[in-house]
């Protein structure tokens, strides 16, 4: 697991989370859901002052935080895809859709681009069948995909990135 | 008078509904402005603009930017010639004319964001009867008895059982739980729910908790529905500034508080216990029944926990009396049932009809058929728990133990339609797939055993599979249907089960003849080139991304088995039809 390039993480932004759920039982997802929107992913030292805060073992924290898909312990790529695996999107070829993103900037399920831009993440259904195949990116859904609409988002993402830059 | 809503779902808003809101927004009057509304079902023609006057609705279909300018010139002239072109068709029409609505009679007609349009629509009235006239719990329950109300989430247990356990278990403290993780990959009714009328439920919740003795509701909603959780924030929030929830519920001793918990993704949720383990913030592993909920469930405390669909029928039924329900469907499964119907499907959407209709008039008769135009081949129902039904049983009847009768089940109700492109050992190897990802690994069975499905499943689409491979899986969906401890365990077989008792045919060519009749699995595709066909126009040679393709200008090219790496390039780029594929 990652500890974001060996740096600490400023372990203050948790408190005003911990003071309102430490202490309220059966609130450990709701405070990793916390600690995620907080610093994009949970780092180790994260999942450590957590469990402090919780007294619970930091076994038993990681034990749950693993257990649900919606938790990183990798920092995400500046644009998060989420690529929908739903019994729709795949009649409709969600498994192109995934090559096509590989193709334009290999990367797999769960891989960061190394330049840190993009992140791709399957997830179950999205619920927006009708658009099959779906992704989203940061929030927009991109409907009706095929793998040229697809390298033509990704390439344009990047190129408006750099023009950013 | 002129009112004007924008259907905001997810899947219109995914369509682009928010842009024709901004822009109805920017181009209409104030006293005009805009309204939106949840989703009304018909996804295959989102965004979906409602113009009201006086009463009359004109409906715009697949509006964009420029549609929302002629709708706002039309409003604003009253000359609707000039937006005639975006109006919904007739044909289009019978999409909805054709459905019963109950649990959606809501969805994308009242403002979801605003609880006096749920009130207008006659919303609370049920909760205010039963407060205000004195109906007791053991009435309520009894409505809910007459109605025939069984589980909408897959399992198809009679409500009024599940609410008179609860009753019936000793305890001063009982939670009343909505299960809204709907974790079904294909079904999306809960979510338009919640979406798009969430105080039906709100009340729905209400009357449950009033009929067990629960003063405390928690909504269990996936994190993947942000939406959701926002809209139904806000209405509980609205309800409570009414006094219709939280203490002392229009002045009589009922209190409920309401409270939202958000998934933070895990299929196996969807079981009840796993949920409730979920919800106490552990790992989310289903527990051994019994105890069940209805005695020691939430913080082991006496628990009920019903899904959306279910609890969205419930103030109809008070309102309307259990027999009007019951009067709906068939002898074993009574009311309307939601569908999502998606897939291959021309008109895809929520269908809610009542049972006892059959498949066909549901795929066919709503839905408009397959739309690429090829041969209807199966539909999948109830997810990874549930089974491919073929095209010689489209007339079975939509009931829950002739569902069961089929190797399928009913199900959250998704219906998931392919044609003959859909390679079925394809399909089950996508549901284990799933099951085997979201198996939560308690028990042995299921971790294990879905895995190795999995594996057997993976090598006869590569082309691997060897004789004997389906007997072996026959095999393993036995030990596992009696072996594994949850829901999820035990069902997961069904998409293997029902694909080899329906399309063992599939199989053989996979395992036998190394072959994919439906042209799917891409590595056992040939590309060839046909030579009469080809023109040598060097296009395929140049986009062939492996370099297997060789040739000269104008005259026919050749591709190399062994370097084609069966990505299907040349077959997009060929403009004359040239590469076969086997």
């Amino acid at each position: 697991m990652c500890s974001c390039n060996g740096k600490p993480s400023d372990l203050s932004l948790l408190d005003g989370v911990l003071a309102e759920y430490a202490s309220v039982d059966g609130s450990l997802i709701t405070i990793l859901q916390k600690a995620q929107e907080i610093y994009g992913y949970l780092p180790t030292d994260v999942l450590y002052r957590i469990a402090e805060a919780t007294g619970q073992t930091p076994a038993k924290v990681l034990g749950v935080a693993t257990f649900y898909t919606q938790f990183r312990f990798r920092p995400v790529g500046k644009y998060l895809i989420l690529l929908c695996q739903g019994t729709a999107c795949h009649v409709n070829g969600s498994e192109r859709i995934a090559d096509a993103v590989y193709e334009t900037i290999g990367i797999r399920d769960g891989e960061t681009t190394e330049d840190g831009l993009f992140t791709l993440t399957h997830v179950a259904c999205l619920g927006c069948c009708s658009l099959s195949p779906v992704m989203m990116i940061n929030g927009s859904t991109y409907g009706s995909l095929t793998p040229a609409k697809v390298k033509e988002i990704l390439t344009s993402l990047a190129r408006s990135d750099k023009e950013e830059a | 008078m002129i009112r004007i809503a924008v259907g905001e779902g997810s899947c219109g808003i995914a369509a682009g509904a928010g842009k024709v809101y901004d822009k109805l927004a920017s181009l209409l009057p104030e006293d005009m402005r805009p309204g939106v509304t949840g989703c009304i079902g018909m996804c295959f023609l989102e965004p979906i603009v409602d113009v009201y006057e006086d009463g009359k609705l004109r409906r715009y279909v697949k509006v964009d930017e420029a549609g929302a300018e002629k709708i706002a010139s039309a409003v604003t002239t009253g000359d609707f010639e000039a937006a005639r072109s975006l109006e919904i068709l007739p044909e289009d029409e019978e999409f909805l004319s054709k459905q019963t609505r109950i649990a959606l009679r809501n969805c994308g007609v009242i403002d979801p964001t605003d609880i006096q349009s749920y009130i207008d629509a006659g919303g609370y009235s049920a909760i205010t009867k039963i407060l205000k006239e004195g109906v007791t719990p053991e009435e309520v329950i009894e409505t809910v008895k007459v109605s025939g109300l069984a589980g909408r989430g897959g399992a198809g247990f009679p409500t009024w059982f599940k609410w008179n356990a609860a009753r019936a278990s000793k305890g001063e403290k009982k939670y009343l739980i909505c299960n809204a993780d709907e974790g079904d990959p294909g079904a999306f009714m809960d979510r338009a729910v919640l979406e798009s009328d969430p105080h039906d439920l709100l009340e729905g919740m209400l009357i449950g908790a009033y009929a067990i003795g629960a003063d405390e509701a928690v909504i269990y909603v996936r994190a993947e529905y942000p939406l959701a959780i926002v809209r139904l924030t806000e209405a509980i929030k609205q309800a409570e500034e009414r006094n219709l929830a939280g203490d002392r519920i229009l002045g009589s001793d009922f209190s409920c508080r309401f409270r939202i918990k958000a998934g933070a993704g895990a299929f196996v949720c969807g079981e009840e216990t796993a949920l409730i383990e979920s919800l106490e913030g552990k790992r989310g592993m289903p527990r051994l029944k019994p105890p069940f909920p209805a005695a020691a469930g939430y913080w082991q405390k006496p628990s009920n926990i019903n899904n959306v669909e279910t609890y969205a029928n419930v103030a109809w039924i008070i309102n309307n009396g259990g027999e009007a329900f019951a009067a709906m469907g068939t002898e074993t499964s009574r009311g309307t049932k939601v569908f999502a119907l998606t897939g291959k499907i021309k008109k895809g959407g929520l269908v809610e009809i009542p049972m006892g209709k059959t498949l066909r008039d549901v795929i066919f008769g709503i839905g408009g058929g397959i739309k690429s135009g090829r041969d209807f081949k199966a539909v999948q129902m109830g997810g990874p728990s549930g089974g491919c039904i073929p095209a010689d049983l489209l007339d079975t009847v939509i009931d829950y133990k002739k569902l069961s009768a089929t190797g399928a089940i009913m199900g959250s109700g998704g219906m998931v339609v392919m044609d003959s492109s859909t390679c079925m050992v394809g399909m089950a190897k996508f549901f284990l797939d799933f099951t085997a990802k979201e198996s939560c690994g308690k028990c042995v069975h299921c971790r294990i055993g879905t895995k190795r499905m999995q594996e057997i499943l993976t090598r006869i689409v590569e082309g691997k599979g060897r004789e004997g491979d389906v007997e072996l899986l026959e095999e393993l969906c036995s030990a596992i249907k009696d072996g594994a401890l949850c829901g999820l365990g035990q069902t997961a077989p069904n998409p293997v089960l029902t694909t080899i008792k329906y399309f063992r045919d599939e199989y053989d060519a996979h395992i036998r003849e190394k072959r994919c009749p439906a042209h799917e699995c891409a590595a056992l595709l040939k590309y060839s080139i046909d030579a009469d066909a080809c023109r040598g126009c060097t296009a395929c040679a140049r986009n062939c991304p492996a370099g297997a393709i060789t040739g000269t200008v104008k005259q026919p090219h050749v591709i190399d088995p062994e370097k084609c790496i069966r990505c299907g390039m040349c077959k997009t780029v060929c403009r004359f039809g040239a590469v076969k594929v086997d």
